[in-house]
């Protein structure tokens, strides 16, 4: 560990792994809050305006999204062996305790009693994923002419079941010509947003 | 057994790549695989390996490593965790770099603009099929609204929603 003039701290593979881990550990339901909890307010290895920096590019790329931070934070501060570290410590625990999750639902899967509590919390699981939804439709970045494009994608995938690979690949440069076209031609001044994050 | 191995990595590597915003935007292609083109399990029971993995700490994402055992067991769990995040990691890390190289072009401020709807119009589909498949009463809809407006509203911590599901089920109420 050692520190830069910002007030960050570099910190070494190890500490990447257990960092990670406890962001692994602690997020039921999520892990994107404790990411940003652990790496910018416990451990400080990175600024606010930094990490939202970095969070664009982990969102924007393929993938789950703290894993891409894991390896992104992993690769910049240690190299390879950082990143390695990262991913180690998000996925490994929890890699196990599913296995184990998934092994007790084969064998007792089909008790009556696991059946209910399966279809409270799948009710739960599916209102944690509507409203995670809805926080982000209501960010500015898309509350414009834009939001057709995700309104697009909801009736391709959601309403008709299309296959996801050719509905990106019509939406993801339509998504981007439009904004591309938006930004020519929409004043700054009216749009709510200017771009970026 | 090699055989349905190979399909899992080949599938979910696929899938790896088009995660644009992380498992929430595969979900409905993942359950349109695994239960519509390949037949590994039904709907329902999609819908509660996706539950077992919302009520297990670390990504959601290894909703995975529990399509590939329910599938072919252990090796189908490796398999499939890293079919799942192998390809997107590698890739991310080979345009971290040029990355930070453009951070203030233009053209990067364009592609965020324009993915960033279709991230979303993807995750609420998502949330559209769980909830048509996850529920089959007035009651189960209802207790995805409540969890819906809760954490909208408040700052509760998801844990306890899960838990309140777990006792409201087992109570036999949904």
């Amino acid at each position: 560990m050692s520190t830069t003039p910002t007030g960050t701290v570099i910190p070494t593979p190890y500490e990447l792994f257990t960092g990670f881990l406890r962001v692994a550990l602690c997020g039921f339901g999520g892990v994107l809050y404790w990411a940003r909890r652990v790496a910018v307010e416990e451990r400080r290895w990175l600024g606010e305006a930094e990490f939202v920096d970095v969070m664009s590019l982990c969102q924007f790329m393929p993938g789950p999204n703290t894993l891409n931070l894991a390896m992104v934070l992993g690769l910049r501060f240690c190299g390879w062996r950082g990143a390695m570290a990262g991913f180690a410590g998000l996925m490994v625990a929890p890699f196990l305790i599913i296995l184990v999750m998934g092994m007790l639902y084969t064998s007792y899967g089909n008790l009556p009693a696991v059946q209910s509590v399966l279809r409270g919390v799948a009710a739960v699981a599916a209102g944690m994923m509507v409203s995670m939804g809805l926080k982000m439709a209501l960010v500015a970045r898309i509350r414009n002419i834009l939001c057709l494009v995700g309104i697009a994608a909801f009736v391709a995938v959601a309403l008709l079941r299309l296959p996801l690979v050719q509905v990106l690949l019509v939406l993801a440069p339509a998504g981007i010509a439009l904004a591309w076209w938006w930004q020519r031609n929409v004043p700054a001044s009216a749009r709510r947003s200017g771009g970026g994050t | 057994m090699m055989d349905l191995l190979l399909q899992i990595a080949l599938d979910f590597s696929v899938l790896s790549l088009l995660a644009v915003g992380g498992a929430p935007t595969v979900l409905p292609e993942m359950q349109r695989n695994v239960v519509e083109v390949h037949g590994w399990m039904s709907a329902s029971q999609f819908t509660d390996l996706y539950a077992i993995a919302q009520a297990s700490p670390g990504p959601n994402i290894l909703i995975v490593c529990l399509v590939g055992w329910k599938v072919a067991g252990l090796a189908g769990a490796l398999t499939a965790t890293l079919g799942m995040v192998g390809p997107s990691c590698v890739l991310t890390c080979l345009v971290a770099g040029a990355w930070d190289r453009f951070r203030e072009a233009n053209w990067r401020r364009v592609v965020q603009l324009g993915v960033a709807p279709l991230t979303v119009g993807l995750m609420l589909s998502s949330g559209y099929l769980l909830t048509r498949s996850a529920n089959d009463s007035l009651a189960a809809y209802a207790l995805t609204g409540a969890t819906v407006v809760a954490l909208m509203v408040t700052r509760i911590n998801p844990l306890w929603l899960i838990a309140a599901g777990a006792l409201i089920g087992l109570a036999g109420l949904v």
